[in-house]
């Protein structure tokens, strides 16, 4: 496919946002890891939230 | 089962727990369907040639970044005037999806200015407005990592969102109110679109491509943001319990 003369900037721009959005996928799914690992913690020290978790995440 | 019951969060994680993977194939779909027209579909502009290409993610993300913040400032209002136990949540978890949709509109609209206009940026109303928005968005999210309790960060940062809202109607309508370089608007116009149907149909599969990527983020953020005040309040109650005396029976809220 020939995107013409200009084809640096288009790409470049689809790349950038491409590159954006792998960044923020990324920032969702580490800070997911992170925050269950922390609640799995606290379950193995015994601290729990009053009532059960039966949502998605494994907490106890 | 009413809206107002999805302020209890657990039934909120439930919702997103449903919800997200409908949305994420949806999203994943539009997008295939709207880069294929984008690029083999989709003909060259008569005086742009293929650059018109890159307002296929350059319109999309500047939508977003201003619905984005119309969000977070719904959202303010929510957590100033009702209390909603989710709007500050929502409102936090979509800062930084803003400020990424904000960085995508200004970065391809530099890369699309230099072929087009000669020049990456120029200090007109259109570009400088989204410009605040952009810092904005980083202001709002060093505040709300500045404050430790989340409720009064949360309440601080309602009110800077509110006032931050004003700058909406200027990115809106700078192109109307200024001379710039920016075109007018040519697809949101009282006396409708003035785009050929054949560009037209590729960008609006694109926005709603990144309208529904916006809400997938969104939720995926919002349930983060969920577990880190549950993980706050479980050490907050341990920390509390191993106090000897009165202390220890505190119990804070989550």
């Amino acid at each position: 496919m020939d995107l013409g003369p200009h084809a640096g900037f288009i790409l470049a721009s689809y790349g950038l946002c491409l590159l954006t959005v792998l960044v923020l996928i990324a920032w969702v799914r580490l800070d997911k890891v992170a925050q269950e690992k922390a609640l799995n913690d606290l379950a193995d020290q015994g601290i729990k939230r009053a009532r059960p978790e039966d949502g998605s995440t494994q907490v106890s | 089962m009413a809206f107002w019951d999805y302020a209890n969060p657990t039934r909120f994680l439930r919702f997103v727990q449903v919800v997200l993977p409908w949305l994420t194939g949806l999203c994943l779909l539009l997008f295939a369907v709207g880069l294929y027209m984008s690029f083999f579909v989709a003909p060259e502009d008569y005086q742009q040639g293929d650059t018109v290409r890159i307002m296929y993610i350059h319109v999309p993300a500047a939508w977003l970044c201003m619905m984005c913040y119309s969000v977070m400032t719904l959202s303010s209002i929510g957590t100033l005037v009702w209390k909603h136990p989710l709007a500050d949540v929502s409102a936090k978890s979509a800062a930084p999806i803003g400020a990424a949709f904000t960085f995508m509109a200004l970065v391809t609209g530099s890369l699309w200015g230099k072929p087009m206009w000669g020049t990456y940026w120029v200090w007109d109303a259109r570009l400088t407005s989204v410009l605040v928005l952009f810092i904005m968005y980083l202001g709002l999210m060093t505040l709300w990592r500045t404050m430790e309790d989340p409720i009064k960060a949360g309440k601080a940062a309602a009110v800077l969102t509110l006032v931050g809202a004003l700058n909406l109607p200027i990115i809106k309508f700078s192109v109307d109110w200024w001379n710039t370089l920016h075109q007018p608007a040519s697809v949101m116009r009282f006396d409708g679109p003035t785009i050929h149907p054949d560009i037209l149909w590729p960008l609006l599969v694109m926005a709603v491509a990144f309208t529904l990527m916006f809400f997938v983020l969104h939720l995926m953020a919002m349930r983060n943001e969920i577990l880190r005040r549950r993980v706050r309040a479980l050490r907050m109650r341990a920390a509390s319990a191993a106090q000897p005396g009165p202390a220890g029976a505190a119990q804070p809220a989550e």
